[in-house]
């Protein structure tokens, strides 16, 4: 059920890095929390499902609620870089695309906030973690999208990369995190299809379309690349996550599953991608690729992108913007219901 | 309502989504979303879990209004059916010759 059956008030601290909470020493537990611990861990061990009334201990709803309003952060502000070219986009029939495309990704939000809610947090919580810039929100999201080939690419290689790392969140055993993962994925599909067939057409353009289409895959592919997360060998909180079946897949294996599954992609829209290192390795039987710039990755997390601020203050003047509107509903609801009464 | 939860009076209230996905078939349980009453919730509902016709008729119940049966229960709430096996039809054996029954 989705509904707030906990009250966790420090749920939405995003401040404290994630390895500071996993590895704070715990503290002593009792006998009947002993009892829980074995109940939570047998279920989790035999592939089971936690639901919002289950006890689960609490690192691992803290490590969920950052997790999944996370995920929901990402999904408000990625509707920004591409939100930008509505009023722009080449034809009626691709605006119409792009605002379905833009209110998907609004509609995935909700779902994840309603997610996030069934641990115990609030709505204004998360929102206010994420106007205050103590939560996080996918750094891909601070990068600016200078012309249209931009959005077909982000289609493309961005919700590509989204894909592979939700499907395997469609098992998390989370129950209503999973079930929001579904339907998210369902519709991710609509959104890569869109934005490699925009640059197809592009492809079958002019030399200067064409050399637009190449230059967006030039400045997202590393960036796409990143969005897997950290090697695996330093991402120490990766192997907590997969001992609570919430992370089925590492880091490296999503982000290699990524590069095989675009190289023939690219080939086909006739595009190369700006790796000099990339090619395939029979023996392995994958693509090996280059070296990531995990500094450049660090700063844009830590602030330091090139749309960071923007992005932060479009919400945050949404949301005030907004408020009028919150309040003329509620205050209307309250009416109708006195009314009602009085009658 | 309380005064003592400010902060909560500034949220719209919770409500969960039931949502028919074809006549005929029930209406099941498919989120729950925040809205100011229950119309708004039913419009809420449309444009957040109905974008590709997936129904045909919603349902919106304000999320505390709900009462729900405890994972702690689950042992004497649910357990006493399991050893009433002769409510399965495969408890008992027919002759072959009979067939479908």
């Amino acid at each position: 059920m989705y509904t707030q059956s906990f009250n966790v008030p420090d749920a939405t601290d995003a401040s404290v890095p994630q390895g500071a909470q996993l590895k704070a020493v715990a503290k002593p537990v009792s006998a009947s929390e002993a009892a829980l611990q074995e109940a939570f861990d047998v279920r989790i061990d035999a592939d089971g499902r936690i639901e919002p009334q289950d006890w689960m201990p609490e690192a691992y709803r803290k490590t969920l609620v950052r997790q999944i309003s996370q995920h929901a952060h990402s999904e408000i502000v990625g509707m920004l870089p591409e939100g930008n070219w509505i009023s722009r986009a080449p034809s009626l029939k691709r605006k119409a695309i792009l605002i379905a495309k833009v209110q998907d990704e609004g509609g995935h939000g909700l779902y994840l906030y309603s997610a996030a809610e069934t641990l115990g947090t609030s709505r204004d919580q998360m929102l206010d973690a994420l106007h205050t810039g103590k939560a996080k929100y996918s750094s891909i999201f601070n990068y600016p999208t200078l012309t249209w080939a931009d959005v077909g690419v982000i289609g493309w290689l961005v919700d590509g990369a989204a894909i592979m790392n939700q499907i395997p969140l469609c098992r998390c055993s989370y129950g209503p995190y999973a079930r929001a993962m579904v339907r998210v994925c369902k519709e991710e599909s609509f959104h890569q299809r869109q934005g490699y067939e925009a640059l197809l057409v592009m492809m079958t353009g002019t030399a200067e379309q064409k050399a637009m289409v190449q230059d967006a895959v030039n400045r997202w592919w590393w960036k796409c690349l990143a969005m897997f997360g950290p090697p695996d060998a330093d991402s120490p909180n990766s192997v907590q996550g997969m001992r609570w079946g919430i992370k089925r897949i590492s880091n490296d294996d999503l982000r290699q599953k990524f590069v095989d599954a675009t190289v023939p992609q690219a080939k086909v829209l006739g595009v190369t991608l700006p790796d000099p290192d990339l090619k395939w390795n029979e023996a392995r039987g994958h693509h090996d690729y280059g070296q990531i710039d995990w500094d450049e990755f660090w700063a844009t997390v830590n602030g330091h992108g090139p749309c960071n601020k923007e992005r932060l203050g479009t919400r945050v003047k949404a949301w005030n913007d907004g408020q009028w509107v919150r309040d003329a509903a509620l205050a209307h609801a309250r009416k109708q219901h006195t009314m009602k009464e009085a009658a | 309502m309380s005064q003592a939860t400010p902060k909560a009076l500034n949220e719209w209230p919770l409500w969960e989504v039931f949502v028919r996905s074809k006549q005929g078939l029930e209406h099941k349980h498919c989120g729950s979303l925040h809205a100011s009453d229950a119309q708004h919730a039913l419009q809420m509902a449309r444009d957040v879990y109905t974008r590709r016709q997936e129904g045909v008729s919603i349902w919106v119940v304000p999320s505390n209004t709900i009462t729900a049966s405890a994972p702690d229960d689950k042992a004497e709430f649910f357990e006493p059916a399991s050893d009433k096996i002769y409510r399965h039809p495969t408890f008992y054996t027919i002759p072959d010759e009979v067939g479908h029954m």
